[in-house]
């Protein structure tokens, strides 16, 4: 692996392992949030097609989706924290835009952060459907 | 940045040695041969010109819509010739214009950009647009003979499966389907591109924003896109072979297909949007001169609404009966989808602020558009609660809404856009002072035609029919409704013809002639097929401005490869996330193989409307023998050396193969969108076992366990067999590598015969109830994909014979392991699901 210099770009040519999987960092909020939603989602349909009767609350359900937000939220707050960290190392403060490794690493963080924001929101959203609606029906 | 230079238009002569053989390596096929090109410039152009002309063809539908509804009980249009009207505006608007018109901008666009000479597979972005235009003219002929589609752009059963017998339902699913290939061919392209092609240095924080947007809206397209394959697949089957997915009679169920089709129909909606948004993040800075604010948050809002758009789906089906809590959950992601397309929009408003504006026509554009799909986004926030969505459901509230977040939101960026990049792919500039006419017609005639209709909508005016009776007292609101739309028609007529007059005895625009920061104003005036002089080193978001002698480098070629001393045509691969270069991937030159790939890909889908089947097959057969070809004799060619010399003392392997390799990359992304298909007929099966209270039904026998059993084993085998392919080919262990593809053959075949002979022994009858025909389903996708993975195997034992494929050059074994990777994961949950599930359920 070459370490580009700060400004001209010196490549030797045999290269090409990246540093670490940081294109990942960014899809791993939403793909929590998606995980909570389609299971909130699922055990809904799938309680009130098999198991619900026309009177029955879906108390069953609100714990299960109850479970999963506690599980996303966790997990979401781990990401967001991680993403934080990287965003704020350097305190460079600024816009990320240089050509160095560490800006890069700052912006996906920071990416990273405010995605985990977003899937929080989502995932609050999603769970407080199931706090206000009891029944299928 | 020296606005006021550019080069001489016929200056080849004053080229120096180097530069003359890389114009010669890249120079586009003339008269005839013109059509076979395949650089992005000329595919892009032509894909372009071909979405404007559906766009046009759909707007004359709408204006045909407008004046039958101008008064009440008009007679201008029959029912019947209103329906196919209408189902074909929303088909040609929604798949011949809105999807390919993204593809066209960006195959057109994106590797200029990217500094890249070309996108990595020319060939297939040339075959995708051949089978879109065939598709498309297809479709669109289908309305001057009168059996046009009648089912709206959404096709819901049972009226397309039981009421409409006529063709035009099956020209729908099988035109559609066809262009959907293109579409998913541009997907790979656009996603390799962005992730591979990029310059040197250009890491994932210097990424251009609209290949931010670009990647993330061609994901989307692999994930929405196959779930309506595989609901086109089901529907065609009930026609054509009466297998009864959708009829409930036979316990199938018509809300099956409108999950599938929503599933695909939502996203679809951003994956319209989001290009255009990304049209306005190139703008804007441009016109702010001054980087966008809030890079970071731009990403989150890509990503965040590329993920979102996928929980949107049910809020078109709040009123068909389903549990308050589903409702409920799609409600609660339809408010929260607000939230990053919000994001976006304050960033832009943010840049223009801080920035020094300059006036222009791009601009007006932009902020008409932002400020109409602010308004349609209100409008969507109103019926994302579903209790008014049960009222305003299939009024013109909602047609109201569509047009003011499609029309805002997609067509008016794009305008901006094609005033913004005009210049850059012509040489000439659009009249500032007709821009201004064109907009003023458009805006003001878009909010008369469009406004009334939210206000009709809650009088009660409903959606998709041809006429409407006078005591519903919505005349005068469609009368305006009508003018509007013929005002807005002469925006779009002035804009027509500007972008059409002769410029002949206009001056040559400057290069770079609004001062832009980004490198696809790097192309010279006239542009010079090349793409650029040499693929630079970028350390900033916007290298025209922050680079210092950036063009001048650039044109002199000082960076990397300004020549092609084999005259042949090369772009740099780079890695993923540093943009480290790692390759000098050659592509192919003009061709018309993909011509033909297309006319035979679509003579199977063509001949089949009109129940052809023994013609589609041999269409089908010249399909498979052409693309054999174009694989045969235009991929992974074994180079006459190893490695090359770019330029400042950089050598890069001309051959990689794995996850280095963009093919391989292709390989893995088709796969994800095969999967995905696939996963949506899986769907289907829990689908149905969750609608009814007995799946399997009593009583049914079949498919068993034992057959599944042996074909998953056999299938193992024949996966386990090509891992050692691979491995004895690497080996150069020829007799291993043999013995091992003989073995695949044979196991594998073994294998798609068992778990075709599982339904087959238990006499399951597909059309005596959807339990047999979903296990049908299943068991035919997986061994149709078993015998394509032993077409795979054939072939590699014959590149290895012929000496195209050695033990270092293997990327065709490499990226068939790929494949069978995906193919034992769909084998093992066919098999789990058809031969395990009946046991848990009883």
């Amino acid at each position: 692996m070459t370490e580009t210099s700060e400004r001209s770009g010196v490549y030797s040519g045999v290269n090409g392992n990246d540093h670490g999987s940081a294109i990942w960092w960014i899809v791993a909020a939403p793909s929590v949030w998606a995980a909570h939603f389609l299971a909130s989602y699922l055990t809904a349909a799938i309680f009130c097609a098999k198991f619900a009767d026309s009177d029955r609350s879906a108390g069953e359900v609100q714990m299960a989706v109850m479970a999963y937000t506690v599980l996303a939220m966790v997990i979401l707050a781990g990401v967001g924290w991680v993403g934080y960290r990287r965003h704020q190392s350097g305190h460079d403060g600024g816009p990320h835009d240089g050509d160095t490794r560490a800006d890069q690493r700052r912006l996906v963080g920071l990416s990273t952060f405010l995605l985990s924001c977003l899937s929080a929101v989502a995932t609050v959203f999603t769970a407080l459907v199931l706090y206000f609606v009891g029944t299928c029906h | 940045m020296n606005a006021d230079e550019f080069s001489d238009a016929s200056g080849d002569d004053r080229l120096d040695a180097s530069a003359k053989r890389l114009l010669d390596a890249w120079r586009t096929p003339t008269r005839w041969r013109y059509w076979s090109a395949v650089n992005n410039s000329e595919v892009g152009l032509w894909y372009v010109v071909a979405s404007f002309t559906f766009f046009l063809f759909g707007g004359i539908l709408a204006l045909l819509m407008r004046i039958q509804l101008a008064i009440p009980d008009n007679d201008f249009l029959t029912a019947d010739q209103y329906n196919q009207i209408f189902t074909m505006h929303g088909s040609v608007m929604m798949f011949l214009f809105a999807v390919p018109i993204l593809e066209a901008i960006s195959i057109l666009l994106l590797p200029e950009m990217l500094g890249a000479r070309d996108l990595p597979f020319p060939r297939l972005s040339a075959y995708g647009f051949w089978c879109f235009v065939i598709g498309g003219v297809f479709v669109c002929g289908s309305i001057f003979f009168g059996v046009a589609p009648e089912g709206g752009w959404f096709m819901y059963p049972p009226m397309t499966t039981e009421y409409q017998t006529g063709v035009g339902v099956d020209i729908w699913l099988l035109g559609l389907s066809f262009i959907e290939v293109a579409s998913i061919a541009a997907a790979v392209e656009l996603i390799v591109g962005v992730l591979k092609c990029r310059p040197p240095g250009m890491q994932l924080n210097l990424i251009p924003l609209y290949a931010w947007y670009i990647l993330v809206v061609a994901v989307m397209i692999l994930f929405a896109f196959p779930p309506l394959i595989a609901g086109d697949l089901l529907m065609e089957l009930q026609r054509s072979l009466d297998w009864p997915f959708f009829d409930a009679s036979r316990g199938g169920d018509p809300m099956l297909w409108q999950h599938l089709f929503w599933i695909f129909g939502h996203p679809e909606v951003y994956i319209v949007f989001l290009p255009s948004i990304a049209l306005i993040a190139m703008i804007v800075p441009t016109f702010a001169r001054t980087p966008m604010v809030g890079y970071g948050w731009i990403v989150l809002a890509a990503v965040g609404t590329g993920f979102l758009s996928f929980g949107l789906w049910v809020h078109h089906m709040f009123t068909t009966g389903l549990p308050a809590i589903s409702i409920g959950i799609f409600s609660a992601a339809s408010q929260a989808v607000a939230i990053p397309t919000g994001i976006q929009l304050f960033c832009f408003i943010a840049t223009l602020l801080i920035g020094r504006v300059t006036k222009s026509v791009c601009l007006l554009f932009t902020l008409g558009g932002l400020a109409t799909f602010i308004i349609g986004g209100l409008t969507g926030v109103m019926v994302a609660v579903a209790p008014f969505d049960y009222q305003a459901h299939d009024t013109y509230f909602i047609v109201g809404h569509l047009h003011y977040v499609l029309i805002g939101g997609t067509i008016f960026p794009i305008v901006a856009g094609v005033y913004y990049y005009y210049p850059a792919v012509t040489g000439k500039q659009l009249s500032e002072r007709l821009g201004r006419y064109a907009f003023w017609s458009m805006l003001i005639g878009f909010n008369v035609s469009f406004f009334p209709m939210h206000l009709s909508g809650l009088l009660g005016m409903p959606r998709r029919v041809y006429t409407y009776p006078a005591e519903l007292e919505v005349m005068t609101l469609n009368l305006i409704s009508t003018v509007g739309a013929f005002v807005l028609a002469i925006g779009f007529v002035i804009f027509l013809f500007d972008v059409l007059r002769s410029k002949k005895n206009q001056p040559l625009a400057p290069r770079n002639v609004w001062n832009a920061g980004t490198l696809e104003w790097l192309a010279e005036v006239p542009d010079k097929p090349w793409g650029v002089r040499s693929i630079p080193i970028v350390t900033s978001r916007y290298p025209l401005w922050d680079q210092e002698g950036f063009v001048e480098d650039v044109d002199a070629g000082h960076f990397y490869l300004p020549d092609a001393e084999e005259g042949l045509r090369e772009t740099l691969v780079t890695s993923v996330v540093d943009a480290e270069p790692i390759q000098c991937l050659r592509v192919p030159g003009p061709t018309f193989l993909t011509h033909f790939a297309a006319i035979f890909t679509g003579g199977v889908f063509i001949l089949s409307t009109y129940h052809w089947y023994s013609a589609a097959a041999i269409s089908g057969l010249f399909a498979f023998i052409t693309i054999l070809t174009w694989l045969w004799t235009g991929t992974a060619w074994i180079p006459e050396k190893q490695d090359k010399d770019v330029g400042r003392g950089v050598t890069l392997p001309i051959y990689v193969s794995g996850s280095k390799a963009v093919g391989w990359w292709a390989m893995f992304i088709t796969m994800l969108g095969d999967m995905t298909a696939f996963i949506s007929l899986v769907f289907g099966y829990f689908f149905y076992w969750t609608t009814h209270d007995d799946f399997p039904p009593d009583g049914s026998t079949g498919p068993g366990w034992i057959w599944p059993a042996v074909a998953l084993l056999m299938i193992a085998i024949g996966y386990v067999a090509t891992l050692a392919a691979r491995k004895w080919n690497r080996q150069n262990h020829a007799a291993g590598f043999y013995a091992a593809i003989v073995c695949g053959v044979v196991c594998s075949l073994g294998g798609a015969a068992a778990v075709l002979y599982g339904p087959f022994t238990h006499h399951m009858d597909p059309t005596a109830h959807v339990y047999p025909a979903i296990v049908w389903v299943l068991t035919g996708w997986t061994a149709l994909h078993v015998v394509l993975g032993v077409v795979m195997h054939v072939y590699c034992a014959a590149r290895r014979a012929a000496g195209r494929m050695t033990a270092r050059c293997d990327a065709d074994i490499v990226n068939v392991t790929l494949y069978w990777h995906f193919l034992l994961l769909t084998t093992a949950i066919t098999c789990l699901v058809i031969a395990g599930f009946p046991m848990v359920a009883r």
